[in-house]
């Protein structure tokens, strides 16, 4: 259990520094950093002065370990375009991501579950079929797509949601959730909407081929022989065993999410740092570039990690397979 | 393709294989229509003359390669040639007269007083541009590290495999924006448009390499232990003639399958990112950029600018996927 463990935290932290590689690479051959702070009056002296203040001429690896040492404690420098700490812009622009994603994910997780199981309960009926044929079509339309549908529709045509931003916020602490207030939750629901089809048509599709294959079993068969209701059978026995995949997969979109969150972000401008990371590209906001590029990698190593960890937790083949090989 | 088990399948007309001898006068009537009669007859054609599914998305695939290679001549106007416009043609709606200047439009024009049509023959010819070349370059890029990780193995292998495991943990079009950012940020500012298609083509396709690598590395490591291999090896062929000669061959239809579906994945992906605003120049839009430059008029009800593009976007997306979804059932020998 230790080496596996430590195998896979040192795989992670060699991830995290290819990342920060990338990260770091980004400031130095993208112009000289020093035009970018200064203006053209500054004369050749005072630059050179301040390249040395910034230890911008120490040897590639003093500074790369320097970087490395800042962005461990999330020290990105200044945003080029707004002039402000990275980590202060990204922290006014994450509970916004992290409610989007997060309602979505739930979302996604509810109706998934319920559909999924209707669809494998009531496999030939005609409202099931319908349901399959419609995930589909959902899963071709691109993203940014259904989020323009679903304006056209709801924003535009009925006029009940509204179509852009986060409507009413609230603030707790420095935390700004629009969860509290009405507006804030109908402006919510059609990104959450957006967000969340395509990992519920996943979650759906899931939870049915899973549940039609332990229906098939034989404890089911026991089950039923001893007279059990449906319900308990299907919930209480079934349902359960499919719970395992349907959780890891979850856990593994939590990180796409956040992802995805870029695209319907800016169909409904809502104000998060998928939305912040699009136009730093747009600008050329390379410290906002390079603190976005390391949160997220963090974060989805973060998460395979936790779900390779559990896996093995909960899983004893893969232990005594790799005791067997030594 | 020598396969007996689908005889009866054929259609009675063919001659039986065990008929007499034919006169020499029948075989010579035979020969010009020889290849095109077996590439009829074969289980490929067959398989795909009965589904439904697959006649028809490849029907509208055709169309729209039709339409995007011969954009300039089936289009009623080019639409980035600013003389063939009139301002005053802006907002028509689809198939009404145009207030001031009575002209008529089969899907309308944008604000610009483009016709609808014309920009989606020309836009998706960039869609497609895009989707093909980053296509290739994913294929050719994947093919040729999965075949050297999976014929040479040690080192090489795992450094690839190691690679090939990280990138898949992040979502394709992650990666293909940072790639495209990173390259903006490092080309001067002049250069920008006019490198943006090349950008973006090597940027979707280096998001896109893992799937062939892990393919192409899985046949050829089950390929490189059978007989003709070993063969080919005593007889001292060189390592890369064995690769490019032998193995390769043997492992083109799987990955033809992953190209077909990942020309749909890369269409998708380039009108996405185009939507974004980090895409293709806007002098030459795709299917994406019209979309997007539609959605900002969907508010005042001008709704075709948008929903053209887009369902050419859904339709060509969704044909692609479906051929390549009937591709992989038809190859696969398991399905037989």
């Amino acid at each position: 259990m230790a080496a596996f463990v430590i195998r896979r935290l040192i795989q992670s932290v060699l991830v995290m520094l290819v990342v920060a590689f990338v990260a770091f690479s980004l400031f130095n051959f993208v112009g000289d950093p020093i035009n970018n702070m200064v203006g053209q009056e500054t004369s050749l002296a005072e630059r050179e002065e301040m390249r040395q203040d910034l230890g911008l001429d120490d040897p590639f690896p003093v500074q790369f370990a320097r970087f490395v040492g800042n962005a461990v404690q999330f020290n990105f420098g200044l945003s080029f375009r707004r002039q402000a700490p990275v980590a202060e812009v990204i922290g006014e622009r994450l509970p916004a991501t992290l409610e989007l994603a997060a309602v979505s994910a739930v979302f996604a997780l509810v109706f998934g579950l319920a559909l999924g199981v209707y669809t494998a309960l009531r496999r030939d009926g005609w409202l099931a079929q319908a349901i399959m044929a419609g995930s589909l079509v959902g899963v071709s339309l691109p993203t940014f797509l259904i989020g323009i549908i679903l304006i056209w529709i709801f924003a535009v045509e009925l006029g009940w949601l509204p179509s852009f931003g986060r409507g009413e916020v609230v603030y707790i602490g420095w935390w700004s959730t629009g969860l509290l207030t009405v507006d804030g939750l109908k402006a919510l629901v059609l990104p959450a909407i957006t967000l969340g089809l395509f990992q519920l048509t996943l979650i759906m599709r899931l939870v049915r081929a899973e549940m039609l294959e332990v229906l098939r079993t034989d404890y089911i068969k026991f089950a039923r022989a001893r007279g059990l209701t449906n319900r308990v059978i299907n919930f209480g026995h079934a349902l359960k065993n499919t719970m395992v995949p349907v959780l890891t997969i979850t856990g593994l979109q939590l990180g796409s999410l956040i992802a995805f969150a870029i695209i319907t972000e800016t169909v409904f401008q809502w104000p998060g740092i998928g939305l912040l990371f699009i136009q730093s590209i747009q600008f050329v906001d390379i410290p906002v570039m390079s603190a976005y590029l390391v949160m997220i990698s963090l974060f989805f190593v973060v998460i395979n990690l936790v779900v390779d960890l559990l896996y093995y937790v909960v899983d004893p083949r893969l232990r005594v397979e790799r005791a067997a090989h030594g | 393709m020598a396969d007996d088990t689908h005889l009866d399948h054929r259609p009675s007309s063919e001659p039986p294989i065990y008929a007499p001898k034919a006169s020499a006068a029948m075989i010579e009537a035979q020969e010009p229509a020889g290849r095109w009669r077996r590439a009829w007859d074969s289980d490929i054609a067959y398989s795909f003359r009965r589904s439904p599914v697959a006649v028809v998305s490849a029907v509208i695939t055709l169309i729209f390669f039709i339409g995007a290679l011969f954009a300039p001549w089936l289009a009623p106007q080019n639409p980035f040639d600013p003389a063939s416009l009139n301002l005053m043609n802006g907002f028509t709606p689809p198939m009404t007269d145009n207030a001031f200047t009575g002209e008529q439009f089969l899907l309308g024009t944008d604000n610009q007083g483009r016709d609808i049509l014309s920009t989606i023959l020309y836009g998706s010819r960039i869609s497609l541009l895009v989707g093909f070349a980053s296509v290739i370059f994913a294929l050719i890029l994947g093919t040729v590290l999965g075949l050297l990780a999976g014929y040479l193995g040690g080192w090489l292998d795992s450094v690839i495999m190691r690679i090939a495991d990280v990138q898949l943990s992040f979502p394709a079009i992650l990666i293909a924006l940072l790639i495209f950012g990173v390259a903006r940020a490092m080309l001067p500012r002049d250069m920008q448009n006019d490198v943006a298609i090349y950008v973006l083509i090597v940027a979707i396709g280096l998001s896109n390499w893992v799937q062939y690598a892990r393919t192409v590395r899985g046949t050829t490591m089950v390929e490189k232990n059978k007989e003709y291999v070993h063969a080919a090896r005593l007889i001292g062929l060189h390592p890369f003639k064995i690769m490019v000669r032998h193995v390769l061959p043997n492992v083109t239809g799987p990955v033809l399958v992953i190209a077909t579906i990942g020309l749909a994945l890369a269409i998708i992906t380039e009108a996405t990112l185009s939507f974004l605003g980090v895409g293709v120049p806007p002098t030459q839009p795709s299917l994406g950029t019209m979309i997007q430059v539609g959605q900002d008029y969907l508010f005042s009800g001008e709704w075709w600018i948008t929903f053209f593009p887009g369902l050419a976007l859904v339709l060509l997306a969704l044909s692609v996927n479906l051929l390549g979804d009937w591709l992989r059932d038809a190859l696969n020998p398991k399905l037989r």
